[in-house]
């Protein structure tokens, strides 16, 4: 019976770990969105509260280039990458003013916001905003002379 | 010998040396990339053997960034397996660089699909000389003189690649 016992913790425990069902970013409503421009705009205006940035996507691409000061977490859509976003905010007050972004592919395509933005919904963080990206980062952000630097 | 961190930050100031460069609007590096010669490399291929890109010179090349995380990668890939197939006779030659993190993914992913040409992993100093790889799919084309002439990034009809190998095909 204790045996038995154990075992159901550990498959629920393991079910409260697991990776969310893919989301599309679709998914996402409109209003949380944020477009390049005005995250640029926000990054450079001084006096206003700087968001917690956070890639969810590829390492390959995150060292290639990132905005200034983002952290890289990892892929949402993969169960390491939900654990590491799940434990970078875990602290934070559910007030923190928190963008994401990916920009791996186009955005209808993307694996990877969609997971992350409904994971930290579910955490009931408030202050969520997910990067537009159309195309990818590239088009998007680093080609259009937004702030780029790179490094792990 | 260079410290692995050393190293680290030499490449990732190489990488952002040639983002910056292609942060304009306009005439972004990877663009510039057209009409000149394509930056070679040598990489060990997933398969174990050599994959120098040199090694294909007077063929048509078609240049592959992709990676198992890539939905619209994984839709062109049997496409180019056919073209492969196809196209071979007349010196035409895919050649796939994953951008994945970690090998073993894109391996399995070639043996799945049972790619019919080579395919290695990338890293972020090839991908830098390429002008970036900052959004897959990505996909150049290469001519017999080693000369890039064609750049699709994004979700691309596969019939204006496939024209665009074509032509090339049929140039001298």
């Amino acid at each position: 019976m204790a045996l038995f016992c154990l075992a159901q913790q550990r498959v629920q425990a393991a079910a409260q770990r697991a990776v969310p069902p893919p989301a599309s970013a679709f998914t996402i409503p409109t209003a949380q969105l944020i477009q390049p421009a005005e995250l640029n705009r926000l990054l450079h205006t001084h006096g206003v509260e700087k968001p917690l940035i956070l890639q969810v996507g590829s390492r390959m691409m995150f060292t290639q280039a990132h905005i200034p000061g983002a952290e890289y977490v990892g892929p949402a859509s993969q169960a390491d990458g939900v654990e590491q976003l799940r434990a970078r905010v875990a602290s934070l007050p559910r007030t923190a003013f928190i963008v994401v972004y990916c920009g791996c592919c186009p955005w209808n395509r993307c694996p990877n916001v969609g997971p992350a933005y409904s994971l930290l919904h579910d955490m009931r963080f408030t202050r969520v905003k997910v990067l537009y990206l159309a195309e990818n980062f590239g088009d998007d952000w680093a080609n259009k002379g937004f702030p780029v630097e790179g490094g792990q | 010998m260079l410290g692995s961190t050393l190293r680290r930050t030499l490449i990732a100031g190489f990488v952002a040396a040639s983002l910056a460069a292609s942060a304009a609007p306009a005439g972004s590096a990877a663009e510039n990339l057209l009409d000149k010669k394509a930056p070679q490399f040598t990489l060990t291929g997933f398969n174990g053997q050599t994959l120098r890109l040199s090694g294909f010179r007077g063929k048509v090349i078609l240049l592959n960034f992709w990676a198992t995380w890539c939905a619209p990668c994984q839709a062109e890939m049997p496409v180019f397996a056919a073209w492969q197939h196809q196209f071979a006779p007349r010196g035409f030659q895919v050649i796939g660089i994953s951008m994945d993190d970690d090998a073993a993914p894109a391996r399995r992913l070639v043996e799945r699909l049972k790619l019919n040409y080579p395919s290695a992993l990338g890293d972020a100093r090839l991908a830098a000389r390429y002008g970036g790889v900052l959004g897959l799919p990505l996909t150049f084309l290469i001519d017999r003189d080693g000369v890039v002439r064609a750049r699709f990034q994004g979700e691309t009809d596969v019939k204006k690649i496939k024209s665009r190998v074509n032509a090339l095909l049929t140039e001298p």
